[in-house]
């Protein structure tokens, strides 16, 4: 038995030192091998007195187990270690940048646009839309302003032909006409668009975008107006309070005609919209003129309802805290990154107009 | 319309303050745009006199004056106007005042190093007119208050109110008096009418020629003989210039006044300038007469010419003439006081690009009756200030005014408005606006006041009982949450979605103007109609764009000259083929610059190409639900590509229309343009040309049919021609067996080297799998051959074994 307990103990001792895996195989081999020390150990269990046989050949089990889990021990240290080892050699500088991508960005006007048509979409509203390119009769006199009448002066016109019989749409409002006479009421639309004036400044752009809205039912009064832009304003701003006012006015194409004021402050130089005792025109509106409904052939008597128009841009300026209305159309770079919008941030109903 | 409080209480009796006022009168419509306090401000602007001009020393147009402002000592102004000249009488602001034209504040400061203590003003800069051709020039008279204040001391702050255009009665401070005392702010004081009782005959002869479009209907006159034409009294100045209006002569003040107070333009003319006797007629094309904005207007055929044996006079209603205008030595004046159809004052006004007060007024409509109150008033007041006689009136008529009368259905106050008014309260709105009323069966019968052209039918009258009762009575009915139609049609939908796809692919949405410069335009126009604004606002803005490329490449080119360098932008929008509505279409149009991994430290740096735009165009496609498999390229594009580079789309073989181009733009449009960049690609995709698909996603959705039998992929590699495309080898794949051969790549192409030159070759790898069996090596083998057969017949190609 004193074999096998030198076996062990010049075992032990072998494996303390420091060892590569091939050295431990190779000490595997030279035990468990054919000629091993152990393998030859367990060809003497034939030689030995039968009275001593069945001890040995069990005491030799327990130390072959016994060695074998020392040799299957090592190994998985050495392995353990040279991962480890791997691992570090490979080890990098994390803090390296990723690798390149672009963002895009959708314009602070098309995000507005979609937040609006989403509000409306919740009461029913769908969206209409008309060329850029209107007839002289679509964009005034289907809407009650007679040719040579001075309402015509508050919109400063882009002419494409000298008989002024084309020109570029001065509000959304045409989309009304083309909406009534291409169906039968009830109506129920919004339609947002490009909207062009010939005067260029600080404060006005040549080409700018408004929404248009029309309600025309049996029995749509001003008290449903009232109620929808209210709905409106409050989603919009996603604000719970906020002062609004209708103020009368005159518009050709509403009648009774309003311009909507909301309450506003001023707030270490800018404007927060709410409360405050101050008023910031925002939209103008009215119940639809019967001239209107008779020129498209709905029949005032029967229906009637509201319409109204307002600037996206300056909607999208007051929400987002845009001063200048130039730099919505000058694409600089710069702007577009930083008032643009993921374009996953889509406004939905459920999800929220923003973040 | 420039209102003071005072001026309405000539009109209006009430307690309340300003403030209350101001709500009122937006309240009832009439908004308030300014209130300027003009007291305090103003007093500082002294009446002062030029003693001496010397030439700067050190400026050529700039002159230092001496003036007089009533101290001691003059003081020394630099001024630099033509017309500051020894002896002018004029105003001076001294340091301290605020100039009302841009609120600056005046300080004693060194110009060109001559100091100067204060200014002398223009009209303009005192906000009196838009007169800005050097400095006020005062009438002598006004050499006896020099060192006074050049305005009076009024209490009453400037309002300025914004009278929409169907409101000419409130272009007179008694019909804003009047709105405002029908909803309540005080009671509207009676009109006194003394009938003024004359012997003399008003003998010069007025004619309205009756002819075509003749459009003055009433003429109404008096003569005012022997009178003392004067500077006005201190109470009508200040009135004038509580306004904002420049005091010049007692008669033309008076006229002002009236017309200002009543809404009733007049006009005085000399009288014994008047030729014989006066004649309202349409002018012939080519009369000539110098206006009283010393003007010379040539004239066309057919516009309203108040004129004498001699000739032209001056414009009905518009504006006088030099030649019968009044002095201050005039002894006998005319009165006019006329009605002209609003049409007519308007498209002379336009075509001669005139604008007064009184056009504004009569283009608006003038209250028709209003002839001799106005004549009455301002008779009486010149003979109160100027003295002399006044003829009896004669007024000429071609047509008498119909007094309109409207049906209203009280019923319908409620059914617009969606509250109640009592009926006492309708009546009582109405008889205060000026309204009479006749009770029928079932509704009433309402007569207008002839000094609202605005109101012909019932909703006129819901307006006026709305407005007066005031907005904040229409309650708030919320909205019903319910969607009866979908929110966005398809092509909406797609748009929303093309639009969200591009930008998800690192690209900054633009929006830009519709119009473009011409010449830009030209580069992209290809073969489409150049469509002209005919009065843009610079030539640069002067056409529609053809395509969205100008305005992109111009914006593009400046954030290139902001020191960017790898860029992509898009627009989504509209691009005109003709001046029609609806000649346009709908274009995603998105420009590249510069490298893609510039300076990276793990990637190779590279140019955009075209691939890149390919790429980008194909995916969105795919995103949007096209079959790419049904796609067909080839390379035929606008001449504004590259004409290697570049390809179009269309979404199936043998399709009509374009659905998307792509590819380099054009190096000689980069290097005319002098555009900096290392490589510039393109895409346009047309919004229009892309047919939506009938099914809708969940039909497409519930057809999911996999294969779980074994796969396998070949790869063949193929030599053909040079002229051969890769999509002539894969459309001959696919259509070897669409129900085996489930994908193919290609992944090599190959020149040179063993391959003969004009050939190349083509790897591609094929992945053949059955819904049915797995294939075994036969099936496999003859499919193989199948593909290599299909492929050599139809293209060229040979296998390269």
């Amino acid at each position: 038995m004193s074999d096998l307990k030198k076996i062990k103990d010049e075992l032990l001792l072998k494996l303390k030192s420091k060892l590569n895996l091939s050295e431990v195989n190779q000490m595997k081999s030279d035990l468990f091998g054919k000629n091993g020390l152990v393998s030859s150990q367990f060809k003497k269990i034939g030689t030995i007195a039968e009275t001593e046989r069945k001890k040995f050949a069990s005491e030799l089990n327990v130390i072959k187990d016994e060695l074998q889990d020392l040799i299957n021990l090592k190994i998985k240290e050495i392995e353990n270690e040279e991962i480890k080892e791997k691992l570090q050699k490979e080890k990098i500088d994390i803090t390296l940048p990723e690798r390149p991508f672009a963002r895009g960005k959708i314009h602070p006007v098309s995000q507005t646009i979609d937040e609006i048509s989403s509000i409306f979409s919740e009461i029913g509203f769908s969206v209409e839309e008309g060329p850029d390119v209107e007839s002289e009769h679509n964009n005034f006199t289907a809407l009650n302003t007679p040719e040579n009448h001075p309402a015509r002066d508050m919109h400063d016109t882009f002419y494409l032909d000298e008989k002024k019989k084309r020109l570029l749409r001065t509000h959304t409002s045409p989309v009304q006409i083309r909406t009534m006479l291409k169906d039968k009421p009830p109506f129920k639309i919004i339609a947002p668009g490009r909207t062009y004036r010939s005067d260029s400044d600080q404060t006005h752009a040549p080409m700018f975008h408004q929404v248009e809205g029309l309600h025309i039912d049996k029995d749509i009064n001003m008290g449903h107006l009232k109620g929808c832009l209210n709905y409106f304003i409050k989603e919009f701003f996603e604000l719970d309070k906020i002062k609004m006012r209708f103020r009368p006015s005159h518009f050709p194409f509403t009648e009774p005609s309003a311009e909507v004021d909301i309450g506003y402050e001023m707030k270490d130089g800018k404007i927060v919209i709410g409360e405050g005792d101050k008023w910031l025109e925002i939209l103008g509106c009215g119940m639809v003129h019967p001239n209107v409904l008779r020129n498209v052939k709905v029949d005032p008597i029967k229906f009637q309802g509201y319409a109204f128009g307002m600037g996206i841009d300056r909607l999208a300026m007051l929400k987002y805290g845009i001063n200048d209305l130039r730099a919505f159309f000058d694409c600089d770079y710069r702007w577009l990154n930083h008032f643009g919008f993921d374009p996953l941030d889509v406004p939905t109903n459920y999800r929220g107009l923003s973040r | 319309m420039k209102i003071t409080f005072d001026w309405l209480k000539d009109h209006l009796k009430t307690n309340l303050k300003e403030k209350n006022l101001l709500e009122q009168l937006t309240n009832v419509g009439l908004e308030v745009e300014g209130v300027q306090n003009l007291s305090s401000d103003k007093e500082l602007f002294k009446v002062a006199k030029i003693i001496k001009t010397i030439k700067h020393p050190n400026a050529d147009r700039l002159k230092v004056c001496d003036v007089d402002v009533g101290e001691k000592e003059f003081k020394k102004v630099v001024c630099g106007a033509v017309n500051a000249i020894e002896g002018l009488i004029t105003v001076y602001a001294p340091p301290g005042s605020i100039i009302p034209k841009n609120k600056t504040k005046l300080v004693v400061a060194k110009i060109r190093g001559v100091t100067s203590y204060g200014m002398l003003c223009s009209e303009s800069e005192l906000n009196l007119s838009d007169e800005s051709d050097g400095i006020i020039e005062l009438p002598s008279r006004y050499k006896k208050i020099i060192g006074k204040s050049y305005f009076s001391k009024s209490k009453s702050n400037l309002i300025d109110l914004s009278v929409t255009p169907n409101r000419p009665d409130c272009l007179g401070i008694r019909g804003i008096a009047r709105d405002l005392a029908a909803s309540g702010f005080g009671k509207l004081i009676d009109f006194k009418k003394k009938k003024i009782k004359s012997n003399n005959r008003q003998s010069l002869k007025v004619k309205i020629k009756k002819e075509k479009n003749q459009a003055c209907s009433i003429f109404g006159s008096c003569l005012i003989t022997d009178v003392n034409n004067t500077e006005s009294p201190q109470w009508l100045k200040d009135k004038l210039i509580s306004i904002g209006q420049k005091p010049i002569s007692a008669i033309v003040d008076i006229t002002n006044y009236v017309m200002f107070d009543l809404n009733r333009p007049l006009h005085a003319y000399d009288a014994d300038k008047i030729e014989k006797g006066i004649i309202v007629r349409n002018s012939k094309s080519g009369e000539k007469f110098t206006a009283l904005d010393n003007k010379d207007y040539k004239l066309e055929n057919g516009m309203c010419v108040i004129s004498d044996h001699k000739g032209v006079l001056g414009l009905g209603g518009i504006i006088g003439g030099t030649r019968s205008g009044t002095e201050l030595d005039t002894k006998n004046i005319l009165l006019e006081s006329a009605y002209f159809k609003p049409g007519s004052i308007r498209t002379t006004a336009k075509k001669l690009n005139l604008d007064t007060d009184a056009k504004f007024r009569f283009e608006r409509g003038i209250d028709p009756l209003s002839i001799e109150d106005g004549l009455n008033k301002a008779a009486r007041l010149i003979k109160e200030i100027c003295g002399g006689n006044i003829s009896k009136f004669d007024i000429q008529k071609i047509e008498t005014h119909k007094t309109k009368i409207v049906k209203f259905d009280i019923n319908l106050v409620e059914k617009i408005a969606g509250f109640k008014i009592s009926t006492k309260e309708i009546f009582k709105i109405l008889e205060n606006l000026g309204f009479k009323f006749k009770k029928k069966k079932n509704f009433f019968e309402l007569t207008v006041p002839s000094w609202r052209p605005d109101i012909t039918q019932e909703i006129d009258i819901v307006e006026e009982l709305v407005r007066i009762s005031g907005y904040d009575k229409i309650r708030i009915i919320d909205p019903i949450k319910e969607r009866k139609k979908s929110t966005l049609n398809k092509s909406q939908k797609l748009f929303h979605f093309l639009q969200r796809s591009i930008a998800s692919k690192g690209y900054l949405e633009a929006i830009t103007w519709s119009f473009t410069d011409s010449s830009y335009n030209d580069y992209f126009r290809d073969n489409k109609k150049e469509i002209k604004i005919v009065n843009p606002i610079s030539t640069e803005l002067g056409v529609l764009r053809s395509s969205i490329f100008s305005n992109l490449i111009i914006y593009m080119n400046k954030n290139l000259d902001r020191g960017f360098k790898d860029l992509s932008i898009y627009e989504i929008g509209p691009i005109f083929n003709g001046s029609k509505p609806g000649e346009q279409n709908t274009v995603v149009c998105g420009l590249s610059s510069g490298k893609k991994s510039r300076l990276s430290w793990i990637e190779k740096e590279r140019n955009v190409d075209v691939f890149d735009v390919k790429k980008d165009v194909v995916q969105t496609l795919i995103e949007a639900g096209y079959k790419s498999e049904e796609f067909f390229i080839d390379d035929r594009t606008p001449n504004y590509y590259h004409p290697g580079k570049s390809g179009r789309l269309f979404l199936k073989k043998g399709a009509d229309s374009v659905a998307a181009y792509f590819g380099e733009i054009h190096p000689s449009i980069i290097k005319e343009i002098d555009m900096k960049t290392e490589s510039l690609v393109g895409f346009e995709i047309f919004l229009d040309e892309l047919k939506l698909s009938e099914k809708t996603l969940n039909d497409q959705k519930s057809n999911f049919n996999v294969s779980d039998y074994q796969k396998s992929e070949r790869d063949f590699a193929f030599i053909v021609n040079k002229d051969v495309n890769a999509q002539d080898l894969t459309n001959a794949i696919v259509g070897v067996d669409h129900n085996l051969i489930k994908n193919i790549k290609v992944f090599d192409v190959y020149e040179g080297g063993n391959i003969p030159e004009n050939q190349k070759s083509i790897a591609i790898s094929i992945t053949i799998q059955s819904t049915e069996k797995t294939l075994n090596d036969n099936d496999l083998e003859k499919i193989n051959k199948l593909i290599i057969e299909t492929v050599e017949n139809k293209t060229g190609a040979k296998i390269r074994s």
